[in-house]
Order: structure tokens, then sequence, then C-alpha cells
């Protein structure tokens, strides 16, 4: 057995693993929140509900309809998706004028209206979702994509599943950066993040954007949502405790870059992973102790610009 | 209740102190019949929670910082003070090397349930104090976010610290006697110190409203440039804001734990943070008895529903909503604007 600081080296890779599946949700999640954030100015604290609400739309688009799980990576996304268009036109929208702390509190009241009512449906016990078995064939590629069964990389055994959803969360992380950083569509958002009256006036239609980017958003919530539901049980509370752990992600990031949040998340899911490893009390608090320490050195955040 | 004669404006100013003293009194003469009329257990929790608001309201609503942590200072107070109530016996860690903690003693014999609030204040004070001086260092949404974020950590501390029992909580809490003298196992005694805690609390955060030092943090809330640009250094009115409010939320908790005889960690958790908002949203934010009235409604409600099991939290995020899409201003807030008096 080879020892590394005197642990078990298959303990500390596979640690190490379990953080990079934290850091992807971690990413995904305040992604997500860094993009609705920069439009709408609104934290949108459902965003944890939302995520769940992704692995349930999975769970019983398997088990009524027969979906399997790749339909249901995009399908999903985009049910959830539009349940947030539908939230922000019926409600966000009258808040933009007033004090951003509306927002908040508006989106913790939904959070915990659909909470409560996963809960009461299903109560507070998870629902199994089993790895999807199916095979996915990708043209050109040799070789066929399953998602059950574990690798053997020498170091450590790498569970298929999990190297896809890290796979999956850096493509859509870098994807949206792309998109918001690189392309035409981007450069509007950014301009009408700093400027929406000026970028009207050029005759685009802001609000809409708006929505799309909360229904983008939210979506990417979904996504997660489903990624997460074979990892961890699809049970009503998943999203609640980890949504706090990503707002003490974003503190440490800051929201004004989408790269910031990207490698924020998987920093910080490595450090946790870390922490399991040398120090398993502190694991579940040593993240918000890395926000203070941030706190006090940097207040901006590490990406954020004093504002 | 003092009144400032003051010859600048003196109908609008008569006018509003009169409203509030009128109030004042009718809050007064509902405390004094309420026992014969309600049970006492439940306007002891009421009363606590109102506290608990009053003091939420004092920042949110006269400092313009929106903490969505006071559970921290809540629950940790209600463990404190029952710790010092059941055991006495202080085991305070200190660093000894990398990971390790030495435990300093301090042997106390169980303390007399006023002893024992004291105590749970004055730790509430200090976590307000290190929260508080974290939390300032930025603004606006991310002070809800930092202070959420550090109430889940003492969320975290409470479930594995072993004095606070973990899932269990601190049991069976006994209620002592005040002074030594007065036995509180009597419900209306009980109830009268419960009535003093809270009336105590409740006048002083209206001294401090009404103090330069509340004018000054309204103005803070208004326009936080202007008023550094007029030289005040507002850093240090945030914290002392901050840690004035941690501990009289901080008493509240404390006195719950020796009603109840019990501190759990439903107290500390963050769904408690979300209804200390929601009593004051609902009562008015930054009205003077709207988290009153905003705590016995919730309050209330949750004993009502209570057979309802999980609808009684889709029922209060409802509430959320519909306050603030079309009921910013609560109860309280909608009343004074309608007579047009401050309240």
């Amino acid at each position: 057995m080879v020892e590394i600081f005197g642990i078990p080296s298959t303990a500390l890779f596979g640690q190490l693993l379990l953080g990079l599946i934290n850091g992807s949700f971690y990413a995904l999640l305040s992604l997500g929140l860094a993009v609705i954030f920069g439009m709408l100015n609104i934290i949108n604290f459902a965003h944890g509900a939302q995520y769940m609400m992704g692995a349930f739309a999975a769970f019983l688009l398997l088990q009524y309809l027969n979906v399997n799980y790749f339909a249901a990576l995009v399908l999903a996304p985009i049910v959830v998706g539009a349940i947030g268009v539908v939230i922000e036109r019926t409600m966000l929208q009258w808040l933009y004028k007033l004090d951003h702390l509306y927002g908040l509190l508006l989106t913790f009241g939904l959070a915990l209206v659909i909470e409560g009512i996963f809960r009461h449906q299903y109560g507070s016990a998870g629902q199994p979702f089993a790895i999807p078995t199916g095979v996915l064939e990708v043209p050109f590629w040799p070789y066929e994509l399953k998602l059950t069964g574990v690798r053997n990389l020498g170091f450590m055994f790498l569970p298929n599943y999990r190297a896809w959803v890290i796979f999956v969360s850096l493509v859509v992380c870098f994807g949206t950066w792309f998109v918001i950083e690189r392309t035409k569509l981007g450069s509007y958002l950014r301009a009408a993040t700093e400027n929406p009256t000026l970028v009207r006036a050029f005759g685009i239609n802001v609000p809409r954007m708006i929505t799309l980017t909360y229904g983008f958003g939210v979506g990417l919530a979904a996504l997660a949502g489903v990624l997460a539901a074979p990892i961890y049980n699809v049970s009503p509370q998943m999203g609640s405790d980890l949504i706090i752990v990503v707002f003490a992600v974003v503190v440490i990031g800051g929201m004004g870059s989408i790269m910031g949040a990207i490698v924020t998340g998987f920093g910080l899911g490595i450090i946790e992973g870390l922490t399991k490893v040398f120090y398993p009390e502190a694991s579940n608090t040593v993240i918000f102790v890395i926000m203070a320490i941030v706190l006090l050195i940097r207040p901006a955040g590490l990406f954020g610009r004093r504002a | 209740m003092e009144r400032v004669a003051d010859p600048m404006a003196p109908a609008v100013q008569r006018g509003r102190v009169d409203a509030q003293t009128v109030a004042f009194v009718a809050m007064l003469v509902a405390l004094a019949i309420a026992p014969f009329v309600a049970y006492p257990v439940f306007l002891m929790k009421a009363l606590c929670f109102a506290l608990f608001a009053c003091a939420f309201n004092l920042l949110i609503g006269y400092g313009g910082l929106l903490s969505f942590g006071h559970a921290l200072f809540f629950g940790w107070a209600s463990y404190v003070a029952a710790h010092m109530a059941k055991v006495g016996v202080i085991n305070l860690p200190y660093p000894a090397g990398v990971v390790h903690w030495g435990w300093l003693t301090i042997p106390l014999p169980p303390l007399t349930p006023e002893l024992a609030i004291l105590f749970g204040t004055a730790a509430a004070a200090l976590l307000g104090l290190v929260v508080g001086a974290l939390a300032i260092r930025r603004q606006g949404i991310y002070f809800a976010m930092i202070t959420l974020a550090l109430a889940q950590m003492m969320f975290f501390f409470a479930l594995q610290a072993k004095f606070t029992g973990g899932e269990d909580g601190i049991q069976g809490v006994p209620r002592g006697r005040l002074f030594g003298i007065i036995d509180l196992s009597n419900e209306m005694a009980m109830y009268a110190v419960v009535v003093a805690v809270f009336l105590g609390g409740f006048l002083l955060i209206y001294r401090i409203i009404h103090s330069p030092f509340g004018e000054v943090l309204k103005a803070i809330r208004e326009n936080e440039a202007r008023a550094i640009s007029l030289g005040y250094r507002t850093e240090r009115y945030k914290l002392l804001a901050f840690v004035l409010s941690a501990s009289i939320a901080g008493l509240a908790g404390a006195t719950k734990a020796i009603v109840f005889q019990l501190a759990s960690l439903t107290d500390v958790h963050w769904t408690m943070s979300g209804e200390v908002v929601l009593m004051t949203l609902v009562g008015g934010l930054g009205t003077v008895f709207g988290p009153v009235v905003g705590a016995v409604v919730i309050v209330g409600m949750q004993n009502y529903l209570a057979t309802f099991g999980e609808w009684v939290t889709v029922i209060q995020g409802a509430i959320f909503v519909v306050c603030v899409l079309l009921f910013r201003r609560g109860v309280i807030g909608e009343i004074a604007h309608l007579l047009r008096i401050k309240l």
C-alpha cells in the first residue's frame, strides 16, 4: 500500500475524487447564481430547490414516462427552466426596481414552498436513483460510453459515472463561459448587465433577455440536479443545505467573474475533499472557515472587484 | 416612554409619540389580560419570538442590514443558558498543537435562571461581535449570504460539540428559582419573568432607535456614502448595531431555553433564521410594533396548523411570496400608512 503523508493513497485519491464531484456541483450552481445575479441583480435562493426539482424531474420522467437518463439530462433542465421563466414573468419582474433584498426574500419563500410540496408528496427519505445502464453511442468515437462500472487507473478505481459527472460539468461550465465571454450574444448580455437602458435603446429586447437568463440559470441548477441524482439520493432537502455552501463559495469567489465562479467551485470542492482525509471533523465547516479568512484578507472576494 | 419637545416640528412629532404611546399602553393591557385568555406557554413562546423579531428588526429596519443568520445568536444563547442552568461547568477549548485542542475547565455550579440567561446573552454578544466584524466587510446581498453561511457553520458546531447533545439537544433544563427565591415552575411566575424580559428588551430597542445613535444608523441605511462623507465611521455604527441586535436575540433565545427547559438544533437551524425574517416582514419592517404582531401571528399560525405537517412550510413560503409582492409594509406598516401615523 502506497502512503502519502501517512494516508493510504487510495483513500487520498478517493476523497480527492469526491471533492472534485462536489466541486462540479459547486461550480455549476455558483455559475448559475452568478449568471442570474449579473442580469437580474437577484440572489436566487430558490437555486437549491430548483436543483432538487431537476433531480426529481429525472426521477419522475423515468418512473412515469420511462424517459431514459440521457433524454432526462436534456429534458429536465428545459422543464425546470420553463418553470423558472414562469416565476420570472409572474413574480420576479415586479421586484427589479426595489431593494435587492426583496428578491432574496421572495426566492427564499419560493424555496420553502417548493421544498414543502415535495416533502409532502415524497416524504423526507430519499428516492433511490440507479446509475443509468444504457450505452451511449457517440458518432466517430470508437469506444462505447458506459456509465455503470468502474475503471482501474492503476493508482485508484474510478467509477465511470463520477468521471462522467466531472466531464459534463466541465463542458457545461466552459461552454457557458465561452458563450458569455466570447460570443455576440454574450456581449449583449454583458452590455445589458452594465447598462440595460442603453442596450434597449439599440433595439435589443432586454426584458426578454433577462427572462431567458433566469430560465438558463435555473436550467443549470436542474442539470446539476440530474447529474447528482444517481450519486446522492433524490430527496426534497438535497438542495437546501447545498445552497448555503454554494453561497459561501460565491462569497469567496465574488460574483463578478464567470471563470472565478468555476475555479472557486472546483477548488473548494477539492479542499473539502482533502479536509475529509486529514481532519474529518472540520469537513463540514472548512468552506465557511475559508470564507471567513477570505473576508479578512480580501473582502471583495478572490475574483471580485471592489464596488 | 420619553417625550422630547421638538420646537421645529411640534405637530408631527407630538402625533407620532402619542400614537406609539397609545399602542404601547394597548400592548401592556393585552399582556396583562392574555394569560387569563390563552395558554401561558403559547404566550411565552410568542413573547420570546417577538423579542427575537424586534432584535432582528433593529438591524434590517433601522440599519438596512439583512442578517440571514440570526438563529445563530438565538440558538447558541439558548444552548449556553440551558447548559449553565443544568450543568454549569464550562470547558473552553484552546489550541494545543496542529489539530489538537486542550481544555480549560472552569468549575461552576448550576446557575440560577437569571444568571444563566445573562451568560447566554453574553455568549450571543460575543458571537455577534465576531460574526458582525466579518459580515460588515461586505454590503447588501453579500451581507445576507455571509451571515447565513456563518450561521450554518455554527449549526455544524452545535451538531458536533459535546455539550450541546447533538441531535438530542439539552433536555430537562431546570427552570430553577429566580434570584434563588421565586420558584419559576409556577407558570404565572414564569410568565411574569418573560414579560419583564420582553418589555426590557423592547424598551431598550425603542431607546436605541430614538437615540442619536439610531438616527445615524438610519442615515447609514438611507445613504452610507453620504454618512461616510459627513465623517461618521459607519463600520463602527454597523458593528455596534449588529452586536446589540445579536445580544437581544440571544436574550430571547436564552429565555426561551429556560421557559421550555430545552435547547435544540431547531433553534440554530437556518429555517429559524428564515422564520424571524418572516415574522418581521409580516408585521412590518422598520416599525416598532410590527415584529411583535408578526411574531404572534406566525407563532399562532404554527400552533393552529401544527396538524397539517409539511403544509406549514408551504404556507409560510407562500406568505413570504405574498408579502414581498403585494404587502411589503406588513400589518402594522399598512395600518400606520392608512392612519398616517408612525407605529
